[in-house]
This record gives structure tokens, sequence and C-alpha cells, in this order.
């Protein structure tokens, strides 16, 4: 059955393609043509631009597209990110207005989620959202947005109870970014990059059917959200190699998208790097440095058997135990691990930067990079109380924040 | 099958594990730790007669079961889980896994069946007392004397030394240094010359032997000279093995220490609801967890012919060690002060991680071996 289906839906795929790529059509035209059809996004209802496909068919789909060199939906926040959250909680009229330019790449996005007060506490935010009879006017400061400087929308949690617990005040907002009330600044990071910005936000306007879910209930949409954010790297799309107009816009269009992530590979350790810098300086007669870089070694292989232990059991039905947990936290072991190997293979040289630092500076940008690895997407400390409970099942703190009304909460911020 | 197990294998998993849990519970480990011998014979016997588990990885030509490798590490883990007292990770995983590789077809039809039917158990000795698991370790030498091959030397730390019937015996040619002339052989636990001593262990669930040889007749198992190499081999599949049983007691340590943390109750709350003791369960969990990958994985690796299998069994013993020693530990201290009374048993596994850790080598010596194969520090 399912051979039959998979059989059935590649050969219609790849008569679709046939008759209508060419990659001498403007993205924009392409991607028009995708929503028409519905083979841009597969999995998504075909009342809204796919096909209802299954994930196993849908990567039917993709890799017709790849064997073409055809190039896909749009990628990166709006993608990722809005648009299921909007497929699972939004409003028919606001799916009418907001799926299409997402899918065609029209519209970028970001997520206005984290404040400087609330961190790790993303339900302890205290942006304030309040209906003015017309409009929600929201004030308050957002932080960590990837893209937000372009962007045509941002998803936006903010208070708009304050007299009931945390997580039941919050409402799911669209923000529309090009307005007076919204101000958008770099905010630099101490390897030196900009990825990310801050965000003010001081009397601005959402109309009230830009709402997602119910007022009061955005935390429940919240977490739709975070649960696609874990698939975003897989979303991010690469690029399509040959000839043509559309392929050439789609590069043009993949750098912007990936321009913030430039340096993840460093914050990640660059493991790779070591055997080839331990040979390139001599140092690998170090008894020290030899020990480190093989412990670095059986982590980054362990951590993959581990990750693939994990696949294993899901291919096969079952839920992976602990070893579909621990990736989060191994990466930040790699990362401080790596670091340190670099540090011993440069020696003195680790006091450089820039073009006087090894590699043209990027030992400098690694050791200046993995701090960023614990914290992003998730502290360590976060991590293991994740883990503690519910993997090994130990018994949660006693909170002091929920049951009473979020006002009387003490705060970094009071608004 | 490097990263599930088949549903055959879950089966072998669970048999085990029950037989372990019925015959092997913690107050049997106690008595046997107390015990002449070690272990209880008549418990052996059933894990042989019932379970077959002295054949596992033996092929059924030679009276085992025909199984593999990765069947025999999940003995192991369960074995170690429980800290069953039995000549299994000697006669079984190494002794019998040495024989299997090096010696001859005549060889291994006259050797393997009694091992397989555990009616002989064996051992291999590699150590000597300087305790040296590597090439330039060994001294004890084989020479030609009328026809026959006698050995004179010391080995040490050999596991169920002063019990095995047959000990495979790790030897070189007299004046040959390193990599040269080495080889493996095999002598009668109650040979002429064979002094056998009991060393007082920590671990008293590990029995160790030093093995004084005066002349003692032996015999060349495989072709004499295949010796580095084929030692190498034995070495890391020795070490896989090991690697294997200390991951069972890893876990059995966490679980230990989990199970604690949600009953004590200090301060009005279980401790383990402080994140001072949950987040050290979790860096216990993380190391234990890479520490079965890495195990699961060479074992299997160990089955298909891998020739990374050095660096695989360097990465597994590794990371085993540095896990047992953590989680055994770390239960400890939870438990706190309960923890550090004789009653309790978490110094059983405290003993087991601390004599598992050293024993063939530990993290330190198997990192610089990973280096090594890495190619770290060779000329290019």
């Amino acid at each position: 059955m399912s051979e039959l289906d998979e059989a059935s839906v590649r050969s219609e795929v790849r008569a679709w393609l046939e008759a209508n790529w060419d990659p001498e059509r403007s993205l924009r035209e392409w991607r028009e043509r995708l929503a028409d059809s519905g083979w841009g996004v597969p999995t998504w209802p075909r009342e809204w631009y796919g096909r209802g496909l299954r994930l196993h068919l849908a990567k039917v789909v993709h890799e017709e597209f790849t064997r073409g060199g055809a190039v896909g939906a749009a990628t990166g926040v709006g993608m990722g990110l809005a648009a299921p959250t909007l497929l699972e909680h939004g409003s028919d009229e606001l799916k009418r207005r907001l799926l299409r330019p997402i899918l065609t790449g029209e519209h970028t996005w970001c997520q206005l989620f984290s404040e400087p007060g609330s961190g790790s506490d993303l339900a302890g935010l205290t942006t304030r959202a309040q209906f003015d009879g017309e409009h929600w006017l929201v004030n308050g400061q957002k932080v960590w947005t990837t893209s937000a400087h372009h962007a045509r929308y941002g998803m936006l949690l903010a208070r708009t109870d304050w007299d009931v617990s945390k997580h039941r005040g919050i409402t799911y907002f669209v923000l529309e970014m090009q307005q007076p009330g919204v101000e958008v600044r770099p905010l630099r990071q101490m390897n030196g990059h900009a990825s990310f910005n801050e965000v003010f936000l001081t009397d601005a306007r959402v109309a009230p059917d830009n709402v997602i879910g119910e007022v009061g209930g955005g935390w429940t949409v919240a977490l739709a959200t975070l649960a696609h954010e874990r698939g975003m790297a897989a979303l991010r799309g690469s690029a399509i190699p040959g000839e043509g107009r559309t392929r050439r816009e789609y590069r043009e269009e993949l750098d912007h998208v990936m321009a913030p992530y430039v340096w993840y590979p460093q914050r990640a350790g660059r493991a790779d790097l070591v055997i080839g810098r331990t040979r390139a300086t001599g140092r690998g007669a170090d008894p020290v440095l030899r020990d480190a870089i093989a412990q670095l070694h059986a982590l980054v292989r362990a951590s993959e058997w581990t990750q693939l232990r994990a696949a294993a059991a899901r291919a096969a039905g079952r839920p992976p135990g602990a070893e579909g947990s621990i990736g989060k936290l191994c990466s930040s072991h790699i990362a401080r691990a790596a670091a340190a190997v670099h540090t011993r293979i440069a020696g003195a040289d680790a006091m450089l930067a820039g073009a006087d630092s090894p590699l043209e500076g990027l030992i400098a940008e690694i050791l200046l990079s993995v701090p960023g690895q614990s914290i992003a997407g998730g502290t360590d400390e976060i991590q293991h109380n994740i883990l503690g409970e519910r993997v090994l099942g130990l018994p949660k703190e006693p909170a002091v924040d929920v049951g009473r009304a979020f006002r009387d909460v003490p705060k970094n911020v009071e608004r | 099958m490097r990263f599930s197990f088949s549903d055959e294998q879950q089966e072998l998993r669970r048999v085990v594990r029950r037989f372990c849990e019925e015959r092997s519970p913690r107050a049997e480990v106690r008595r046997l730790m107390e015990s002449e011998r070690g272990y209880d014979p008549s418990t052996w016997r059933q894990l042989c007669d019932e379970l077959g588990l002295a054949g596992v990885h033996i092929p059924e030509a030679f009276g085992g079961q025909g199984f593999g490798f990765a069947e025999l590490a999940i003995g192991l883990e369960e074995t170690g889980r429980a800290l069953l007292c039995a000549p299994f990770l000697s006669s079984v995983a190494f002794a019998a896994t040495a024989i299997l590789e090096v010696a001859s077809e005549t060889e291994k039809q006259e050797l393997l069946p009694g091992i397989a039917a555990g009616t002989t158990t064996a051992t291999l000795a590699f150590a000597e007392p300087a305790g040296e698991w590597t090439a330039d370790g060994v001294s004890l030498t084989a020479r030609a004397a009328g026809g026959e091959l006698r050995l004179d030397g010391t080995k040490s730390f050999v596991p169920d030394g002063c019990t095995a019937d047959l000990i495979v015996v790790v030897a070189r040619e007299p004046g040959s240094a390193g990599d040269e002339g080495l080889g493996l052989f095999g002598v009668a636990g109650d040979a002429p010359g064979l002094a056998r001593r009991s060393l007082a262990t920590l671990d008293a669930t590990r029995r160790l032997a030093r093995l004084d040889f005066e002349s003692v007749a032996a015999r060349p198992l495989g072709e004499p000279g295949s010796g580095a190499p084929a030692l190498a081999r034995v070495q890391a599949l020795a070490a896989i093995a090991l690697a294997n049983e200390m991951v069972g007691g890893a876990e059995q340590a966490l679980d230990s220490a989990v199970a604690y943390a949600k009953t004590r109750m200090q301060f009005g709350r279980p401790i383990g609801s402080f994140q001072a003791i949950k987040h050290k369960c979790v860096e216990v969990l993380l190391e234990v967890e890479l520490a079965k990958s890495a195990a699961y994985y060479a074992a299997a690796a160990a089955d298909e012919g891998d020739p990374e299998l050095g660096a695989l069994a360097a990465i597994a013993k590794s990371l085993a060690s540095d896990a047992f020693r953590k989680a055994a530990a770390e239960n400890i201290q939870i438990h706190g002060g309960i923890g550090f009374t004789w009653e309790d048993d978490a110094h059983l596994y405290f003993r087991r991680a601390k004599s598992s850790e050293v024993f063939l080598g530990d993290a330190g010596f198997w990192r610089q071996r990973l280096a090594d194969e890495l190619g770290v520090g060779r000329d290019e």
C-alpha cells in the first residue's frame, strides 16, 4: 500500500515538475506556482497550499525536487515557526492572509518571545498588551530576535492579564514590524557578530484579529511554536547548484536567511579541525594534549552513536529513552572540550585575535563563540532539570510563582 | 545492529536479568564475597546448563550457541549489573575469545566445548606484576626444551587465576622484545611448576591471582609468531567485553542513586527535587548513556570485523572507566552517610568500578592508545 503510494506520488510530482519547472522564471513567479500546486509544502493541508501528505511521502517529493534541481518553498523563521503555528492555532482569516506570502518568501518573520527579564523562564515575560477599545497597545522589550530588522511580521507573546497565574495571562499576537511603535536595534555579541536584535515596543499597535488562539491562551500556542523550534535546523535550506534565474535568486535569498548563522559551527567547537591543527603545529607529542584529543574524539563519536540509537528506536516505533534527550547537553560538553583542545594547541597564540590569530581568526572566533552553546535554545541548567524530571522521574522543585496572581510574583522589571 | 537490539537479543537480556535477580541477589553476592572460591559452582552450572551462557558466542561447531559478540556483551552487561559472581568474564569473554582468535581448528575443537559447557573454566594471563597490559609489559618466556615448551616468569592480576582449569598465557620467545616473539600458550591450571596465589582484592567479587611459572609445560596456541597483531585484537576484544560489563554496573549505580533521591526526605522534600542532587544524577546519566552507546557499538563492530576495532575498544573502555567510577562515587554521595556504611550496597559497586577502571588499562592508557590510532603525534 505504502509502496504504491510512494510510487504514485513520485510519478505525479515528477510529471508536474517536468511540465512546470523552468529555471528561468523569477523566484516569486515560481513560488506562486508552488503555492497553487501544493507541491511546495506537501505536508500542509490541501486547502492551505499543501497536499496533506504524511512525512515519508513528503520526503519523496523532496527527493524529486532535489533530483530535478528545482527550488522549493521559502525557508527560515516564517516557514519553520510561524506557518506551523498558524496552521495549528490560527483563524482561517489569518491563514488566508499570512500563509501564502510565507511560502513564497514574500514575507519574512521574526520571533518576539525572549525578554531581558525572562530568559529561561519564558512564561515570566512582562511585555504588556492592553486593549484600548480598538487596538492592542504593546509596551515592553524583546531580545535575541533573529532577522527582526527585515521582518514583516513578528510572533509576539505579551501579558494581557496580570491578575491570573503566569501561564494563563499571556496572549499570542501577530505584530506588524513596520510601524512607529517598533524599534529594532542590533545586539552585538561577545564574539563580535550581531546576529540578533533587541526590539523596543512603545505603544505598538496590533489589530484585534491578529490574535492567534484565545486571549489569555497564548502559552498553549507558544508551546506549539517551541515544539517546532527543535526541527528548525532541518528547515534551513541548502543551495542548489546550477544555472538559471530561479536558482540564482534562491541563492541570494538563502545567503540573506543564513547570514546570522555563519558562526554557528564555531559555537559548536569545531572538533573537526583538531587533528589537522595538531599536525600543523607539531604538538602531537604532548601527552596532555593527546589525552584531551582522545577524550574529545570519544565524546564526539559516542554522542553520534547515541543520536543514532535514538533514531533507531524511533524508526522501530519505540519511544527513545534517555538516549533521545541528551543531545543538547552533549553538544555543550563537546563545545567546551573542543575549545580547551584548541586552546592547548594554540598555546600563546590563543591570546590573539583577527588576522594574527591562527586560521585567520577562526580559532579566536571558536573560543569566543563556544560560551553561547550552553545557553542558546535552553541553558544546560534547564536541560538538567528537564532530563532529571522527565527522563529520571525526579520530583520538581516546589514552585513559588504559580497558583498566585502574576502581579504578585517577584520579577526583574516591574511594568 | 549497532544502534538497536533485535527482539531475540532483548529476550536474551530479559532471561539473563531474571536469572541474576533470582540467583544473584545482593545477599548472595555478599555471601560469595566471603567464600573461598568466590562463586557458587551450582549457580555457574545452572547458568551454563539452563541459559547456555558460557557458550553464547562460541560457534556451534565447537559446542557453543553460535551467537555473536553482541550477545556475549548483553550477557556481560546483565551479569555486571547484578555483580554476578561467576567466571563468565574470565572464561568466556577473555579466554574463549582469545582461543577463537588465535587457535587452530584442532585446538578449538579440543578446548572450546568444555568452556562452552562450563565444565572447564579458563582465563587469560596477560599482565605481570608491573601491571601493564602492553607488549612491552610481557617478559614471561616460552622456551623450547627437548621438543617441549616451558614457561618461566610471573603473571599477575589474572582473573579467577586460582580456580581456572586452563590458563591462556601471553608469553614471548627468550631474547625477544617489543612486538616481536609474542605468542599465546595453553597451560593446565594444575600443571607442575605453576604456583598460584590468590591476591587480596579491593573488589572481592573479582578474584585475581598471581601465577609463578617455573619451567611449566605449555602448548602453543595457533601459529607461533602470530604474536603482536593477534594479541592486540585479543586485548581490544577483552576491553570491549569488560566495557559492556561495566556499563551494566554503572547503570545499576545510577538507578540506585535515582531511586534513593526520590524517597529520601530532607528539609521536607525528596532530596531529588533539589537541583544539587538532580543535576548530579543527570551528569551521571549523560556519561552512562555515552558509555553504553560506545560499548554497544564496539561489540557489534567486533562481530562485523571492523578494521577500526582498536579505536573502538579505546573509546568504549575509556568512557566506561570514567562513567562507572563517576556513577559509583556519586551513588555514595547521593546516599550520604548511609552510603558510606558496610551495610549499604553502594560500596560493592564502588569496589567493582574501581577494580574495572584500571583492569586492562585505565582511561588515560586507552586514550593514549586512541591518540595513536587517530594518528596524533605521528610524523606525516
